[in-house]
Order: C-alpha cells, then sequence, then structure tokens
C-alpha cells in the first residue's frame, strides 16, 4: 500500500512550521516598530547611499525571503543542483537588473538636479 | 561484434541518463522554474520602481503618510498598521498552506481539507483588504493643487498637519456640471468637475493665517518643505492650474504619478497572483475532498500549489519592504 510506504517516511514536521512562523512574526513586528519610529540615529547615519534604517529593512527582508523558500517552500530538502539552478540564477539576474537601474535612476537625478532646464515651476 | 554496444562512459554517473539528478518529478521542477521567472517579473516591477524612486530622490512621498488608514479608525494616522496585518493574514495563510502540505505526506485527509481551507479563507481575506487599501487610495483623503511643471502642492496649518481641500475652500455657485453621454450629442470624452474651483481655494487660502503650502521636496532634515505665506501666495497666483483629488493613472494628490502607477501594478499584479492562488487553491481543495489525492496514493499537487502559494508570499514580502517600508 502507498499508504505505509509513504507514512513511514515522513515524520511531521510540525514543530519547525511552527517555529519558522514565529521567527517570521518576530522579524515583521520588528520591522513595523522600526517603521513607525524611524529612531533618528538609524535614519542619520548612511552606509554605501543609504539610510541605515533602510539596509536594516533590507537584510530583514531578506532573512525573511531565506526562511520562506527554505521552510516553507522545502528547498533544504532539494539536491543542491536544483537549489542552485534557481536560486542562484534567479539571485544573479536580480542583482544585474537592479544594479543597472538605479545607476541609471541616480544618473537621471543628477541630469534633473543640475542641468540647465528648470523643472521647479 | 560487439559494434552495436554503445558505451558513453557515463554509466553511474549523477548526470549519465537513467536516472533523476534533480530528485523532483516533472511537475514539481516545471513549477519552480515558473516561479523563478515569475519572481524575476516581479524583480523588474520592484526594480523599475527603484528607479523611478532614484530619479524622484528628493520629491518622493512618505508611504507613512499615505498609507495610514485603518478600518473603523477614520481620520486617525495609523501608519503601517493595516500593511503589517496583511502581511500577518498572509504569512498565517503559508503556515496553514504548508501544514497542508505535511498532512499531505502523512496522507491524511481531513487535516489537508481543513488546513486548504484554512489557507483559501486566509487568501481571500487578504485580497479583501487590498481591495479596502485601493478604495482608500483611489479616493484620497485631503486633495492637492498641481502646478504647470506637474509639482504636487498640499496644504497645512501653522503646525504642520495637513488640512483638506474641503476645509479650505469657499464653495462658489457655478453653472459647472460633469459632462456625461446623456447631455451631448458628439459625447467623446469629459473630465469628472470638482465640488471645489481653483477661485473658491485661493478664496479660502486668503481668508485664513493659518495656511500655508507644503511641496513634496524634502529640506535639509528630510522632511517635506513647507513655504512661507509669501511664497505660498507666490506659488498659488503664478503656478498653479488645478486641483487633484485623490488618484489615477495619470495623477494623484500624494506626488508623482508615477508613485500612483507603480502601487496600482505591484500590487495589483500581485493581488492578481493572490486571486489565481485562491482559485486554484480551490480546485485543488475539492480534489481532496473528492478523495483524488487519496486514490492517487500521493498528495504532491497539493504540495505544488504551496509552493505557488509561499511565492506569493514570498513577493508580498519584497512589496511590503520597498512600498511600505523603505
Amino acid at each position: 500500500m502507498a499508504h505505509d510506504s509513504t507514512a513511514h517516511q515522513h515524520e511531521s514536521s510540525t514543530k519547525r512550521i511552527w517555529q519558522v512562523f514565529g521567527i517570521l512574526s518576530i522579524v515583521t513586528i520588528v520591522e513595523v516598530v522600526l517603521g513607525i519610529f524611524r529612531p533618528p540615529f538609524l535614519t542619520e547615519t548612511s552606509i554605501v547611499g543609504m539610510h541605515l534604517l533602510n539596509w536594516i529593512f533590507i537584510i530583514l527582508t531578506l532573512y525573511k525571503a531565506y526562511y520562506i523558500a527554505w521552510a516553507f517552500m522545502h528547498m533544504e530538502h532539494e539536491t543542491k543542483g536544483l537549489r542552485r539552478a534557481v536560486v542562484w540564477s534567479g539571485v544573479f539576474l536580480a542583482i544585474y537588473l537592479i544594479f543597472i537601474l538605479l545607476t541609471e535612476g541616480d544618473y537621471i537625478y543628477e541630469v534633473y538636479k543640475n542641468g540647465y532646464i528648470a523643472w521647479d515651476f | 561484434m560487439d559494434a552495436t554496444v554503445v558505451r558513453t562512459g557515463t554509466e553511474g554517473k549523477t548526470w549519465g541518463g537513467g536516472n533523476q539528478p534533480l530528485g523532483a518529478s516533472y511537475g514539481k521542477l516545471m513549477m519552480w522554474f515558473f516561479i523563478l521567472s515569475d519572481a524575476l517579473t516581479f524583480t523588474g516591477f520592484l526594480s523599475a520602481y527603484g528607479f523611478s524612486r532614484f530619479k524622484f530622490a528628493d520629491s518622493w512621498p512618505i508611504p507613512d503618510e499615505v498609507f495610514n488608514h485603518f478600518p473603523f479608525l477614520h481620520g486617525v494616522d495609523a501608519p503601517m498598521y493595516y500593511v503589517a496585518l496583511m502581511t500577518f493574514i498572509l504569512i498565517f495563510s503559508s503556515v496553514t498552506m504548508v501544514l497542508a502540505v505535511d498532512a499531505g505526506h502523512q496522507m491524511k485527509q481531513g487535516k489537508v481539507t481543513t488546513y486548504m481551507f484554512l489557507t483559501i479563507i486566509g487568501g481571500l481575506i487578504f485580497l479583501g483588504s487590498q481591495a479596502w487599501e485601493w478604495s482608500n487610495f483611489i479616493s484620497g483623503e485631503y486633495g492637492a493643487l498641481k502646478t504647470k511643471g506637474g509639482k504636487i502642492l498640499q496644504f497645512v496649518d501653522g503646525e504642520g498637519h495637513r488640512v483638506a481641500l474641503e476645509d479650505i475652500a469657499v464653495i462658489q455657485e457655478s453653472e459647472r456640471t460633469t459632462h456625461r453621454e446623456n447631455t451631448g450629442v458628439w459625447f467623446e470624452g469629459g473630465s469628472t468637475v470638482s465640488e471645489f474651483t481653483l477661485e473658491g481655494i485661493k478664496e479660502g487660502f486668503a481668508a485664513s493665517d493659518d495656511l500655508y503650502i507644503r511641496t513634496l521636496d524634502f529640506n535639509e532634515e528630510g522632511e517635506k518643505t513647507i513655504l512661507s505665506r509669501e511664497e505660498s501666495q507666490n506659488w498659488l497666483d503664478n503656478n498653479v492650474t488645478g486641483i487633484v483629488e485623490g488618484a489615477n493613472l495619470t495623477e494623484n494628490e500624494y506626488g508623482p504619478p508615477l508613485f500612483a502607477d507603480f502601487f496600482f501594478f505591484i500590487t495589483g499584479f500581485h493581488g492578481f497572483h493572490v486571486a489565481s492562488g485562491v482559485i486554484i487553491n480551490i480546485i485543488i481543495f475539492f480534489n481532496v475532498i473528492l478523495g483524488t489525492y487519496e486514490r492517487r496514493g500521493s498528495y504532491e499537487m497539493v504540495e505544488k500549489v504551496g509552493l505557488y502559494w509561499h511565492f506569493v508570499d514570498l513577493v508580498w514580502v519584497f512589496v511590503f519592504t520597498f512600498f511600505y517600508l523603505v
């Protein structure tokens, strides 16, 4: 019976699921609290052209994304080949696109700001 | 003769053929690659948003000021609470989905049914919340003025609190009505006429001393610039061309039109994914009830829609950060 053969292979991973839910909830609450209060010492310091607060948001987001993909989408149980095919391709292309578009956006901002055409009317 | 015996030298190797190097079924593999391509679509949207935001770096709206509504708390400034709630709803529906997948592995039909049902309910609540968020965004709250150069000007009082157009404008008797199809033979289109007129707002501005114009430009402290009385009067007299109430694809009272465009396209495209996810979940839910997967001996279909559903949650995590937090 298919019943018996599958039942003993997969013991329940309910505990891990609730643990991950806890992590995701705590991170979201931290993000929301930071988003509402916006502590001045975090918005005043800036690293590599961006406020420290924004870096914190992005790192926390990636942390959440990691848990969703690895625990909820079972990426941790897939083979190395599948994991790399999906994650590396996506991450590489995303970084490439973000780099190009943000650089270009910043350039246009400078042109608007320092060019000889007035936009402020 | 052993000429027909072909040896490639790859026997027993991972990619030598005859085995499953990625250890996943065709369906699951294709779901993963669909998710990858879809993730890149969202990357395109979000980085285009980043592009526009960098382009208008010194005049982009502050999300906390735009999305500050909460049901039953009318007029209360509640930044972020509502999206935080939506995020929790979606994360929780992701948890029930993964619990359904887990129950599927153990071939527990009853549990899969319950968890799938909860997931669908979570998805529907999320969609409803998003509709509410859209309707608030579209109808707007305070209203604003637009200038010749496409800038948005908002009104504040002496303490920097926003003032709505309806509290400023002197309502004038006028013959103007919205032009509709039933009033004209050659009707081709017409814009909605606001209940306020520019003259009424100018009159109201002159009548009150405690009104100032706020532009969208950031000052040194990273706050929006509030003009002095004289400067405000100068902008009103020389540059203002019309009234903006709420948001649509061509203009919005919160800032650059692109802000509203990206809001509609990104949250809309995500909402479309949630909606299709709910529909697919419902189909699978009925299959679970009918015992299709029980007979098939495997709940892999639940796992596959689960992957899609988690992906929708994953995208929301990014939309939440880049639209509401950063």
